[in-house]
């Protein structure tokens, strides 16, 4: 019964931690009807920041030899959580504008200028791998010639492309931007496993015979105050107004005078905040090892909760991230093996008997 | 009864000039060149079958490693387990001269190929209730519930993989012939489907299906024969890769797997037959050409900033909708000059 407890806790934190990126899933399916698959590996750049403020950028203290510097630290980290938030959310407004918006509205001539840019680092990482490390000089000239030489090419081929509306090439892009970051992490991080040190005072709680860790506490209730936070910008905001009419519908929306763009941005933005705050605490407080393929499993497991939960649907998406994380701490506790199975069984089961997810609305098809 | 001779004559052809080519390739080609035409055979294979499954018939499937998952594993378990139970009594599976390894290749191919294709019906015939971006994600569940099924499974070796024989394959340089003829299969299937009167209910289904629906297409029917058939292929093709590697373990069908061959499928262009064929050659070939001395730590970035940029600048693919085909091109050639319509 104790352990069965203890496991139950455990399920409920991981669950938090699903829901924190389930709903980033489910907000911009509510929204785009895209299945952003990049948003794992924000998760990912999240824990990453996370590790860089505690070793590098902040001035934190090791608990062992100054323990009185306990507030410090406390404070220390919550800046580190708004940190990790702002870059994350920067990064997904970054990824919105050009990676999915030349894809939902056409390719166009701002685009071409960043893609030109963005194709020539290749050739010029080509070049520049040729060339020693000396002429670093001629490497980054190299990249900027090529830079401007593909920025008309560019853009003549923008005027040809038409926006695409297919579902499977949005996929793609948004599978093409998570092996960008992927593979871009293990290029700029390394493949080393990393660990943040312990930056909190751990105590163990005991509570009717069960203990369990405070930090897990901690990632709880902070999971829970974003979540409530979030709860309050989508009913009770302009921008979640907006946000809101748009999922209903789009064209309607553009209508009613809402700048469509920039609420997808403003989504964006959310969603990827709390990926990152996720990311950041469970890499701080569970002692994982920070890898650039960190968000892949986590991310894919919080998308089966989104769509387990109603893809589109908020509540949803909580819902559905907590009854993963449990059912599985408890799968797992008992058959280890079949921990990362039993996500898409249940996925599968209750996608077979409800096919709109689990507080989603069926609607029927129109002709 | 000319139709037949001419139909016979066309496969004994395609057969001496693949034996032909793998005979001149394999003697005088370097071996890793070798193993790489052999994998860019079978991933064009791999999506081209799933390009009936998502092309044709516009359905959204994203899991079709598990399936190639399936067809290895079979075969290696013909292979390694149940062909040595039988040598005895039938001497004929002996292996080690042509015929025997042929035939156990063959009898794997065969076996490979219906229980892929079972697999897909098991797997098709509930999740096509679901529509769009759902059933990927059921498809995508469903690859790796196989996956991690394989991976639990003790008699094939669970985590550590299966090490099927390599001597089959590597004794008389067997593997390019089997896997393009099997490409060669996979891409004439294709065409005549589209060609014939069932292919257009594939077709129909892709376009509309409410409008096929009425129209008196059964719609589910269509759907799931896509699915089967589409799996079945990928499931030859996993016999084939497992008998050309040597060994299988069940990382090599992961979810990366999947959403590598839908890729080839999309960039090729949803429907378009050689354009799966060409992109599936090319994304196999491309980070493999990339291996140089210079690039080859930025490679993958380098990979995916491309896709990401073909994407968006040719969202429809390669060709997209269109083909391209021999005739029509001679065709054209000819009419050089004229005004084209």
């Amino acid at each position: 019964m104790q352990e069965f407890v203890q496991n139950l806790i455990y399920g409920v934190e991981t669950g938090a931690i699903y829901a924190l990126i389930a709903l980033g899933y489910t907000m911009v399916y509510g929204v785009l009807r895209l299945i952003n698959f990049a948003h794992g590996d924000v998760y990912m750049i999240g824990a990453f920041v996370g590790f860089f403020a505690c070793t590098q950028w902040l001035p934190f203290k090791d608990l062992s030899q100054h323990p009185e510097a306990a507030t410090l630290n406390v404070l220390l980290a919550i800046v580190t959580l708004f940190l990790a938030m702002l870059i994350c959310a920067l990064l997904g407004i970054v990824i919105e504008r050009f990676a999915y918006r030349p894809l939902r509205n056409g390719f166009r001539n701002a685009d071409a200028h960043f893609w030109g840019f963005v194709a020539a680092l290749p050739l010029t990482a080509f070049v520049g791998a040729m060339t020693t490390t000396k002429r670093q000089g001629a490497f980054l000239a190299v990249g900027v010639i090529v830079g401007f030489a593909l920025r008309p090419a560019m853009a003549y081929l923008s005027k040809k492309i038409k926006p695409s509306s297919s579902r499977l090439n949005a996929l793609i892009t948004a599978i093409g931007v998570s092996l960008v970051l992927e593979n871009g992490g293990i290029n700029v991080f390394g493949a080393d496993p990393k660990f943040i040190p312990d930056i909190l005072p751990k105590r163990q709680i005991s509570l009717l015979g069960i203990e369990f860790d405070s930090s897990r506490v901690v990632i709880l209730i902070v999971a829970a105050v974003l979540m409530a936070t979030l709860r309050y910008i989508v009913l009770y905001t302009r921008p979640g107004k907006a946000m809101r009419a748009i999922s209903h519908d789009i064209d309607a929306a553009k209508l009613m005078g809402i700048n469509t763009d920039r609420v997808i941005a403003f989504t964006f933005a959310l969603g990827a905040s709390l990926a990152g705050a996720g990311g950041f605490m469970v890499a701080a407080f569970t002692n994982i090892k920070v890898v650039p393929l960190f968000g892949l499993q986590p991310g894919l497991k919080a998308f089966v909760a989104a769509v387990l939960g109603g893809a589109g649907n908020i509540p949803g998406a909580a819902l559905g991230g907590l009854i993963m994380g449990v059912v599985e701490s408890l799968v797992a506790s008992k058959y280890p093996q079949w921990r990362d199975a039993v996500a898409f069984i249940l996925l599968i089961v209750i996608l077979l008997v409800r096919p709109a997810g689990l507080l989603g609305k069926n609607t029927a098809e129109k002709v | 009864m000319r139709w037949i001779l001419g139909r016979i004559g066309l496969f004994a052809v395609t057969c001496a000039v693949l034996l032909a080519v793998n005979r001149v390739v394999t003697d005088n080609i370097r071996v890793d060149i070798v193993s790489l035409l052999v994998l860019c055979g079978l991933y064009a294979t791999l999506a081209v079958s799933l390009n009936l499954i998502n092309g044709i018939t516009g359905q959204f499937s994203i899991g079709h490693a598990g399936f190639y998952a399936v067809g290895a594993y079979v075969g290696g378990a013909w292979t390694m387990l149940m062909r040595p139970a039988l040598e005895k009594s039938l001497p004929i599976l002996h292996t080690g001269t042509q015929i025997g390894d042929h035939l156990n290749l063959l009898i794997a191919l065969v076996l490979g190929t219906v229980c892929a294709g079972l697999t897909g019906l098991l797997v098709g015939l509930p999740s096509l209730r679901l529509r769009g971006d759902y059933l990927a994600i059921v498809t995508l569940g469903f690859g790796e519930v196989i996956r991690i099924v394989i991976l639990n499974t003790d008699a094939v070796g669970g985590p550590r993989g299966f090490t099927p024989i390599t001597e089959l394959v590597n004794n008389h340089g067997i593997p390019l012939f089997w896997v393009y003829g099997l490409l060669v299969v996979v891409v004439l299937f294709s065409r005549n489907l589209l060609k014939s009167a069932q292919g257009l209910k594939f077709l129909a289904v892709r376009e509309d299906e409410i409008a096929a629906d009425a129209m008196g297409v059964n719609t589910t029917k269509v759907k799931v024969t896509a699915f089967v058939i589409g799996s079945a292929f990928a499931g030859a093709a996993g016999v084939l890769y497992a008998h050309c590697q040597t060994g299988i373990t069940p990382d090599s069908f992961d979810m990366n797997t999947s959403i590598i061959i839908t890729t080839m499928v999309v960039l090729g262009g949803t429907g378009s037959i050689s354009g799966s064929l060409l992109a599936g050659m090319v994304l196999t070939a491309l980070p493999e050409l990339l291996r140089n001395d210079f690039i080859k730590e930025y490679r993958m970035v380098i990979f995916s900033t491309l896709l990401v940029v073909f994407m968006l600048t040719r969202p429809q693919g390669i060709f997209g909708h269109r083909e391209i085909a021999l005739p029509r091109f001679l065709r054209r050639l000819g009419k050089k000059g004229e005004s084209t319509p």
